[in-house]
């Protein structure tokens, strides 16, 4: 508690700061590549019916929105004073982001990877090592995204007073759901004016994004909560955490979870490692539970389909993770749950480099 | 833990206890009654729960160091054995696990042995309903984590533990901020709930989870996980000694104390120590409930001779 309640600090004064936010705005630009365009699918929409616009977070500095977050709590991390600075990974795009501010920072860096994570993402693990990172394997329990945010929590027990916990997504302990929406809420705010000059001043009809913990649809949704846009998030089907959970309690967080009757929690299954988790962000069940956000899912072969249509339609390969929302977009046009002519904006949030391998071993 | 900055938000650890007069003097004077309340006092009444607190200060007051093994409940099928033999074999209390999928601030011997209970099979229902079978007469405390409890439902995890005839609870991912619904129930069933304070806790933190605790306090000797460590950690004295200086009731130190000259010294600035790692490590590997209880028969020694 004590450290929570010290980065809470740290990041309420940051927050109020303009030099801190003058600071990290010059980053985003400078460094990461902000802000990102919204591109128009025309091929792919006059293929469904439906206006498809993407928020281009895969160019970024790293290639997903994690980038957004890391650089603001490298800052926060420089600004307490820590030397060090750890990190969970599920796909490797939170790790690479973590591993890149930490060289840019000058932090030691530990990245903890569950072990079939760090097999199927090789690419990420050596981009994290060339970066200077340790990467460390975990090879208990299910050995994916789960644990290793269990094993960092357990080496940040032991190593807070120089370490800082850079937690990838809006979970876990307070304030880490709330202030990785905040560094997130740039993708957005953006987005929400992209799309104003784009529609003559209007929202788009559907605003989509998919969910793991849900750091990229936090960030987005937060630009469009205050609109009349319907608010989609897509969970794997084999991880969906508020489709098939119920509430419960880990890692420092109360939301619904994938778990048995007895509150054992229980193995995500997907072919994506980002989404690979059992639990989401305590404001994405709020939103579910209030009603404001709906979240449904995609299966693994719908998201292997919607990656090869983004690819041969538009020249853009996903990532698996938001795949899966180009996977619900298909299947929603496609069955008229969006209407035809809707506006719907995706954020693409990572570029499908890191998966190449794995698809290509997938698809034969 | 409370303390220790992991579990952070929702769950720190400690306790529940404390308002005054729940688990009073040795014949634990309950508030509220109903009907629960009135079987839980049957089965006190029969001897059935033993009190956490009142039985340990009681020992401590007769200048006894306390001694507190613990056993992952549902590891193999002679877990109650051993928890039998810990008994005969000097012990003060039984910390229990009840595994858990998760368990975060546990190092690599209790994660193991977590994770191979599950695999047995092990279910808070099935390792109470064993326990319900036997009466070791020393105090039983339940250590696991908060969701459980959350799954279960406070009211009726409570009512389960009493029933099953343990007093206590450690669970360490639930912080004082947290404590609050959990520590109704605790009370109302009669569950002592006890606070874990770490190293860094600030002191008025520690003042309130001194307060807040019930049936000890915990020390966590050093900031990290559950394990065995060579040498007792250069951080347990200074917490030993600010947790006896804050309050009187009995202070155990844990983590990281495997040995039986790691368990006197401990001891020495504190009323006692947990053993968990070391035991478990044995239990792992194949030792039998006899060479477990011989264990801790040296580590029980080396308390008295302190």
């Amino acid at each position: 508690m004590p450290a929570c309640n010290q980065l809470e600090a740290a990041f309420r004064a940051a927050w109020a700061d303009p030099a801190f936010h003058s600071r990290l705005d010059a980053l985003l630009r400078d460094y990461a590549g902000r802000p990102t365009p919204v591109t128009e699918c025309l091929r792919l929409s006059e293929r469904l019916g439906v206006r498809v616009l993407l928020k281009r977070e895969d160019l970024t500095h790293t290639g997903s929105h994690k980038i957004n977050n890391v650089l603001g709590q490298g800052l926060l991390t420089v600004g307490m004073g820590k030397g060090r600075i750890i990190a969970e990974t599920g796909a490797g795009q939170h790790g690479v982001a973590t591993a890149t501010a930490a060289a840019l920072f000058g932090l030691d860096c530990v990245v903890y990877m569950g072990e079939v994570d760090t097999e199927r993402q090789e690419l990420n693990v050596f981009r994290m090592r060339l970066l200077g990172a340790e990467v460390r394997p975990v090879r208990s329990g299910s050995r994916t995204l789960k644990d290793a945010v269990n094993e960092a929590l357990r080496d940040w027990v032991a190593s807070v007073e120089d370490t800082h916990y850079c937690l990838g997504s809006v979970m876990g302990p307070h304030p880490y759901p709330w202030m990785v929406r905040e560094f997130q809420r740039v993708v957005g705010e953006e987005a929400r004016a992209q799309c104003r000059l784009l529609l003559d001043g209007a929202d788009p009809d559907y605003v989509v994004a998919c969910v793991g913990g849900g750091s990229n649809a936090a960030g987005t949704f937060a630009g469009f909560v205050d609109t009349r846009a319907a608010l989609v998030g897509v969970e794997a089907a084999g991880g969906a955490a508020i489709g098939r959970g119920v509430p419960g309690v880990v890692h420092g967080m109360k939301s619904y979870l994938l778990q048995d009757e007895y509150g054992q929690v229980s193995e995500a299954r997907s072919i994506s490692a980002g989404l690979d988790y059992p639990g989401v962000g305590p404001e994405h069940s709020y939103l579910a539970a209030a009603g404001r956000a709906s979240y449904v899912p995609a299966s693994d072969g719908e998201v292997l389909v919607a990656l090869q249509v983004l690819a041969e339609t538009e020249g853009i390969i996903p990532a698996l993770e938001p795949a899966h929302a180009i996977a619900w977009v298909l299947r929603a046009s496609a069955s008229g749950e969006i209407p035809n002519g809707s506006t719907v904006l995706v954020t693409m949030s990572g570029r499908g480099d890191k998966d190449a391998e794995q698809v290509m071993g997938l698809l034969g | 833990m409370s303390e220790v900055p992991v579990a952070v938000g929702l769950a720190g650890v400690a306790g529940v206890a404390a308002v005054a007069g729940v688990a009073g003097v040795a014949g634990v004077v309950r508030p509220g009654a109903g009907a629960a309340g009135g079987e839980v006092a049957a089965r006190e009444a029969a001897g059935e729960v033993v009190p956490l607190e009142a039985s340990l200060r009681a020992a401590r007051d007769g200048g006894r160091k306390l001694l507190v093994p613990y056993v992952t409940g549902g590891l193999g099928s002679h877990w109650v054995e051993v928890l039998q033999a810990m008994v005969s074999s000097g012990a003060d209390a039984v910390e229990i696990g009840i595994p858990f999928s998760d368990p975060v601030m546990d190092g690599p011997t209790i994660q193991e042995a977590s994770l191979r209970a599950l695999q047995l099979g092990a279910t808070p229902p099935g390792i109470l309903s064993e326990l319900r079978r036997v009466r070791v007469g020393v105090p039983l405390i339940a250590m696991t984590y908060y969701n459980l409890v959350f799954r279960g439902g406070h009211r009726r995890f409570a009512h389960n533990l009493i029933e099953a005839g343990v007093a206590g609870i450690i669970l360490p991912d639930v912080p004082l901020e947290e404590l609050g619904d959990w520590s109704r129930a605790a009370d109302e069933a009669g569950v002592e709930t006890v606070l874990l304070a770490a190293p860094i806790t600030p002191d008025d933190r520690l003042a309130e989870l001194c307060r807040r605790s019930r049936g000890f306090v915990y020390g966590v000797n050093l900031m990290g996980v559950t394990g065995e460590r060579s040498a007792v950690a250069s951080s347990a004295r200074q917490l030993g000694e600010r947790l006896k200086a804050a309050t009187d009731k009995p202070v155990l130190m844990g983590f990281g104390v495997s040995t039986p000259e790691q368990a006197a010294e401990a001891a020495s600035y504190a009323d006692g120590v947990i053993v968990a790692s070391a035991l478990m490590r044995l239990l792992l590997d194949g030792a039998s409930p006899e060479r477990i209880g011989d264990r801790v028969a040296e580590l029980r020694a080396a308390l008295d001779d302190t």
